[in-house]
């Protein structure tokens, strides 16, 4: 697959609605391939801070008690709202376990 | 994907029939107190492997049942040729030997009571440099892909383990465990957001039932009883959230793309407890601590392991060698001598799942004929006790 468009996001499903920064040094601003690995569909969104590779992108905006879903399943409450395109981690997202 | 005549590799067939992919002359200590009698052997006679640990005195119950399963367990695994076992009084070290000579692999017992360090060093080291040039003469035959017994756990995760490194371990197992190896995995508490998924991938509801159980007592009896917080500063890791993970709950589900799409665990295990359910894919209740759940695995009889990272675990074993997977470019870059297989394809769309799960079946061969990994080579023999609670 030499002629593909390297993703700068990679997405586990259709059904979530974070996705995972998969190059280093991903600026604000950038419009930023994502690709969903289960059926390999794509879209574009604008990513809105610097975030780091590793690191989550909110893909709709979301709200305080909000479930972030990620594998199509439940890995947290959103603490605090963050938008399209945002940095989701520790300061937005915790888990409901514990 | 390879064959299924390619699917081969050369081992030592041990005297019970199982097959190592190591021929290591193993000293190993009873307890804390014969550590240094047996580093001593270790200097004395070349080659050989001593095993220093923290435990061994006043453990009980549960606790000590657990200890005999994990020291007998290593002595048995067949990465080791022979084992001279040093202890402080006879009757413990006894019950080592006694347990590893059902294999039928050569062992014997010193006790440093009565005789002194000196004393017994010679002793034992007359026994360890004839059991060295025994092993020495061992030689390897071809053996099919069912003689190999393969465990994994990942470490120092991030969200490219989830999307790259350990579905690579899951493709393996989907195309291994139907050709007949055991595979296993565990990590009770990093299931922990998971465990719906978990219990569905049991062969049987009563093995899902069974690890259930055993998932909600670490919960109720550990984590509830002793928790004084939401454990965030613990589960995930310092390193988990620098890679980007948030939550247990994120962190469990990538941990679980390690068992693939097709394979179904048949039992649920004790630590360091040996499968006997014939081959597949096992669970064993472990902690999610790299050198604790390797140390177990290795008791149970696995000979070689697979060992997904994002941010860069620089974790071995000294007598199962540790193949290092990351798909995390920065980690490839920046910790280059740790990885010994590259999946950051997978990241950027360079490579399938299937591919580089492919890679993996040929590099796991390659170690099972030889090729030491990057942990053997840079010295990681990280051997650590699990310990249920207090000694008395």
């Amino acid at each position: 697959m030499p002629d593909k468009e390297a993703p700068q996001l990679l997405v586990h499903s259709v059904k979530d609605n974070v996705g995972v920064v998969v190059v280093e040094g991903l600026k604000a601003g950038t419009d930023a391939l994502c690709v969903v690995t289960e059926n390999d569909s794509s879209f574009r969104l604008t990513v809105k801070v610097d975030v780091p590779i590793g690191h989550k992108v909110a893909l709709v905006d979301l709200k305080q008690g909000d479930t972030a879903v990620k594998y199509g399943e439940d890995i947290g409450r959103i603490v605090a709202p963050v938008e399209k395109g945002g940095h989701v981690h520790v300061h937005n997202l915790k888990t409901k376990r514990w | 994907m390879m064959k299924n005549s390619e699917l081969k590799f050369y081992g030592w067939r041990r005297e019970n029939g199982r097959v190592g992919v190591r021929n290591h002359v193993v000293i190993l200590p009873l307890d804390d107190l014969s550590n240094a009698a047996c580093e001593a052997v270790q200097n004395h006679i070349k080659g050989t492997l001593a095993l220093p640990h923290a435990y061994g005195r006043l453990q009980f119950g549960a606790d000590l049942d657990l200890y005999f399963r994990t020291l007998i367990g290593t002595g048995c695994n067949p990465n080791v040729a022979a084992v001279v076992v040093i202890g402080i009084e006879p009757a413990w070290t006894g019950r080592i030997v006694d347990g590893i000579a059902k294999t039928g692999k050569p062992v014997s017992g010193f006790a440093i009571e009565k005789n002194g360090d000196i004393n017994t060093i010679a002793a034992a080291s007359r026994k360890a440099k004839e059991y060295m040039q025994w092993a020495s003469e061992q030689k390897r035959e071809s053996c099919g892909i069912k003689d190999l017994w393969v465990s994994t756990k990942c470490g120092e995760s991030d969200t490219t383990t989830g999307l790259a490194a350990c579905p690579t371990v899951g493709n393996m197992y989907d195309k291994l465990i139907p050709q007949g190896i055991y595979g296993i995995f565990g990590e009770t508490t990093e299931i922990t957001g998971a465990e719906h998924l978990a219990k569905k991938r049991a062969a049987t509801p009563e093995v899902g039932e069974k690890w259930y159980r055993v998932w909600k007592a670490y919960q109720d009896e550990v984590i509830e009883a002793h928790k004084t917080d939401d454990l965030s500063d613990s589960q995930p890791t310092k390193g988990n959230l620098e890679g980007g993970l948030t939550t247990i709950e994120e962190k469990a589900l990538g941990n679980l793309e390690k068992i693939g799409r097709e394979c179904r665990y048949i039992d649920v295990l004790e630590p360091a407890e040996t499968p006997s359910k014939g081959p597949g894919l096992y669970y064993m209740d472990t902690s999610s601590a790299a050198a604790e759940c390797i140390t177990l695995m290795a008791a149970a009889g696995y000979v070689v392991h697979t060992f997904p990272t994002g941010q860069g675990n620089v974790i071995g074993n000294p007598i199962l060698p540790v193949i290092k997977l990351t798909g995390n470019p920065r980690t490839v870059r920046t910790m280059s001598e740790h990885v010994d297989l590259d999946v950051s394809g997978v990241l950027r769309r360079e490579t399938t799942i299937s591919q580089a799960g492919d890679a993996l079946i040929e590099h796991v061969l390659r170690v099972a004929n030889g090729r030491l990994t990057a942990a053997e080579v840079l010295g990681h023999r990280e051997f650590v006790i699990t310990k249920l609670y207090r000694s008395a």
